[in-house]
């Protein structure tokens, strides 16, 4: 009991040295901490959205509406190359992720086969032998286009975020479709929820002026158009709120290098640049339709229909429509940004305004000062000198966690308070087993020393007990848990853990110390 | 030198085994009715696992909460819930899911938003679908039953099988009771009181696991001893530890309910209720668990005896329950 070697002495002096240090740049402002001598670390605990305020937005990539896009890419080319190769169909649509189709001849299913395998080898070909066909992405290419799909998003909701101007966000995958955004200092997330929510999916294509929009809604589509919806036409009395179009896109937004709002006649409108093989594609369209309206559609609704006076070959053009500034510079950012591979939902939102954030650091502070005065007093008054120790372990303890908080980047949150106020209270536990362990040992006769010392030895294997089972259930919220239950199971956990090294060595050390300076006759328990 | 002033010198003598009839008693109705009443209406489920909308709104001056409820009400948004949060202008709003997607439920936040006009400032928002509610219920569930296994484990390891069987039933006991608890006071359960159930199953084995310790050590002790007895004397030796670390507990989670603002106010309330049954549980059921099926005493000595090693020596009392 009285040997501490001295390796030993030094590590544990050391540790709580490095706790202290690193736990000092949290009382500090950061402009204060520009003041201090520059051995002192800079790294303060990193706040919850909580506590600081901010936005935290749970996003899913809806995959299944992707793929289901492409297959209706596909449909028509499986159209075409079924007419060439002149075999029957009939029934040919996209039904529950798969093209199914019936081939009318039975004697020329496996020619059916074999052309409609060439289209795309990601899509596997079932054709049963009385013609029912279906044709579907194989769980590689799904997965792949899945995971794809899920990163192109993340990168395009980065460029759109950093577009508005946000500090600091964290933008994540988590799990298979979902994606985590945080913003901090965010307290009115409307306006980035309503940008990340819109696909953006701009394209430019031709009007279909061979039926009537009317003929066309009553049924008679042509093959290869579509009817989409028109909200700057719906604005005008007198005529149908759709239009007809060719399905074939001349180009789209992928080819866009530059987008800004600007204006027009006093009118706000978005300003556009395409990249080279985009202005080609753009300029043969124009050139071979001038006099005929083209569309500009963003996600399946039409923005406006110009009729094109003369070929556009430079490459850059002007979208109007009935904007307002923001509704114009919104896009322009969308643009610039690029589309989103899949449409996006939001599952889940909290915003915290940065005025309760405050509030909850400081009630959750000083709650924590109030929990650690008390408990402070409580040990002094059942423990005297001995509960003295174990209150200055206490402090070392509450330094020891908020340096590994900093120092591990751990995210504080409210919750994560109420964890270091919940250790604060656990912590002294070990001491109060150890002390009335010794009192124990003392009532049954042993001397002093030995009683010390089996205090201590056999107080430790509760001890740890104790503190395994609460780690347990500390890791197991971090690992299931979410947010800010996650700070809390981190709080905890570290908790556990300093305080299984001040509680036992550092109150150790000290009574150690106590006894060779004073040579005391007897405990004062 | 600084002597305490408040000692606890002697060991109390108190007969638990005679009063853990009317504890299995007493637990067993409480945990009837909780299970009852959360069959019969289920608990008050916050956002977090219902899915839902909640607005947290300051207003200046107090919250003329009648008016405001009558403006929301007129935007058919479904059943609002109004609440008073902490202060008079501080007022707590609750929307169900809004049908319609997520579309909606950003236009039901605008739209109350709108409604209630300036003059208000907006502290807090929550929008949380119910696809992640369902799974945050699953995966909150999934958690519990895991951390008790691997608790059950770890001190089926320790120690015998009949003391892990004695943990986990008094562990189980508190998780029921303060879910009944929370069920009958119809108090908001979200994640923060999962965590709390977490962190309350945690402290509740702590507790147990302190006396079993010192029930192990007993039985090694004291071979011949009646178990009846042996676990008096366990209960007895390790009270005034029983009672300290109560204590210091209460102390710093009271702290948090009373300074800590609303928004821990369910968990301090869970914690508290937790470390007090928790502790009521170790006493009156996972000790008298043990009268009924006792470990065997000679295996003990031979098992984990490394790690502490028996000591046969001899009380100067005679051990009398």
């Amino acid at each position: 009991m009285l040997y501490f070697a001295q390796w030993k002495v030094l590590l544990i002096l050391g540790v709580c040295a490095l706790g202290v240090l690193f736990s000092l740049p949290n009382l500090f402002t950061p402009a204060q901490l520009d003041w201090l001598p520059s051995f002192i670390p800079r790294k303060q605990v990193s706040l919850g959205l909580d506590l600081r305020g901010g936005s935290y937005l749970l996003l899913e990539v809806d995959v299944a509406a992707a793929q289901t896009e492409q297959l209706n890419s596909t449909i028509d080319n499986v159209r075409d190359v079924l007419r060439n190769a002149k075999i029957g169909y009939t029934d040919l649509n996209v039904q529950d992720g798969a093209i199914v189709f019936t081939i009318r001849d039975q004697d020329r299913i496996d020619d059916a086969r074999t052309a409609v395998s060439k289209i795309d080898p990601s899509l596997s070909v079932d054709i049963t032998p009385s013609g029912a066909g279906k044709m579907q992405f194989t769980a590689q290419a799904t997965e792949q286009r899945r995971s794809q799909a899920v990163d192109q998003s993340i990168e395009i909701i980065r460029r759109r975020i950093d577009e508005t101007g946000t500090k600091e966000p964290t933008i994540q995958r988590q799990g298979q479709n979902r994606i985590l955004v945080e913003l901090p200092g965010i307290d009115n997330p409307e306006h980035v929820k309503a940008l990340l929510g819109k696909t953006a999916k701009l394209t430019f294509q031709l009007v279909d002026q061979s039926v009537s929009v009317e003929d066309a809604r009553r049924g008679r589509t042509p093959v290869g158009s579509e009817i989409l919806p028109s909200e700057e036409r719906a604005a005008r009395a007198g005529q149908p709120p759709y239009y007809l179009l060719r399905k074939r896109v001349i180009v789209s937004g992928n080819m866009l290098v530059d987008a800004q709002a600007t204006f027009q006649n006093n009118e706000p409108v978005v300003s556009f640049r395409f990249d080279s093989a985009g202005a080609k594609r753009f300029g043969d369209a124009t050139k071979e339709n001038v006099g005929k309206p083209f569309a500009i559609v963003l996600d399946n609704r039409v923005i406006s229909a110009p009729v094109i006076r003369e070929p556009i070959l430079g490459g850059s053009g002007i979208i109007s429509g009935s904007f307002t500034v923001q509704s114009a510079s919104d896009l322009a950012l969308l643009l610039r940004a690029g589309a989103l591979p899949a449409p996006i939902t939001i599952l889940e939102e909290r915003t915290v305004g940065p005025d309760l954030g405050a509030d909850s650091i400081h009630a959750g502070a000083f709650a924590s000062i109030v929990g650690v005065v008390l408990v402070v007093i409580f040990m002094f008054l059942f423990y005297g000198l001995f509960g003295l120790f174990a209150d200055i372990a206490l402090i070392f303890n509450l330094c020891l966690m908020l340096a590994a908080l900093s120092l591990l980047g751990a995210t504080l949150t409210l919750p994560g308070i109420a964890g270091i106020a919940l250790t604060m209270g656990m912590a002294v536990d070990a001491n109060v087993l150890i002390y009335e362990r010794i009192r124990e040992e003392m009532r049954s006769g042993r001397t002093m020393l030995s009683s010390l010392e089996a205090g201590f030895t056999r107080a430790f294997g509760t001890i740890l007990d104790s503190h395994v089972t609460t780690l347990v259930a500390g890791i197991l919220l971090y690992w299931l848990g979410s947010g800010p239950v996650k700070g809390f199971a981190v709080t905890l956990s570290i908790g556990v853990l300093t305080s299984l090294f001040s509680a036992i060595l550092v109150t150790r050390l000290q009574i150690v110390g106590w006894l060779r300076r004073w040579k005391p006759k007897e405990i004062p328990l | 030198m600084i002597r305490p002033l408040i000692v606890i010198r002697h060991v109390p003598q108190i007969d638990f085994m005679r009063w853990h009839i009317f504890g299995f008693a007493f637990s067993i109705l409480l945990s009837v009715v909780s299970i009852g009443i959360f069959a019969a209406i289920g608990l008050n489920l916050g956002i977090d696992f219902k899915g839902g909308l909640l607005i947290e709104a300051k207003t200046q001056g107090p919250a003329d909460l009648a008016a405001m409820r009558a403006k929301i009400d007129a935007l058919n948004l479904g059943e609002a819930s109004l609440q008073n949060f902490g202060a008079p202008d501080e007022v707590l709003i609750r929307l169900p899911q809004q049908s319609g997607g997520d579309k909606a439920q950003e236009t039901a936040i605008t739209a109350v938003k709108q409604a209630l006009g300036d003059g208000v400032e907006y502290r807090r928002q929550e929008v949380v679908g119910p696809s992640v509610g369902s799974e945050l219920i699953h995966a909150g569930t999934l958690a519990t039953v895991l951390a008790l296994g691997a608790i059950l484990v770890y001190i089926w390891f320790r120690f015998e099988w009949q003391f892990g069987v004695g943990a986990t039933i008094s562990t189980i006991h508190d998780v029921i009771t303060t879910i009944g608890l929370f069920a009958i006071f119809r108090l908001e359960f979200n994640l923060t009181t999962l965590a709390a159930i977490l962190t309350i199953a945690g402290y509740s084995i702590n507790d147990t696991v302190v006396i079993y310790d010192r029930v192990r050590e007993a039985m090694r002790k004291y071979r011949t001893m009646p178990f009846r007895d042996l676990i008096n004397l366990s209960l007895n030796e390790t009270l005034s530890r029983t009672i300290l670390t109560v204590s210091t507990v209460a102390l710093a989670v009271l702290s948090l309910l009373v300074f800590g603002g609303e928004v821990l106010k369910g968990f301090s309330i869970a914690m508290l209720w937790g470390i007090v049954i928790g502790t009521y549980s170790s006493l009156f059921i996972a000790a008298p668990i043990l009268y009924y099926i006792q470990p065997r005493r000679r295996a003990a000595g031979r098992e984990a005896g490394e790690s502490e090693p028996a000591r046969p020596e001899q009380r100067p009392r005679s051990a009398k329950g």
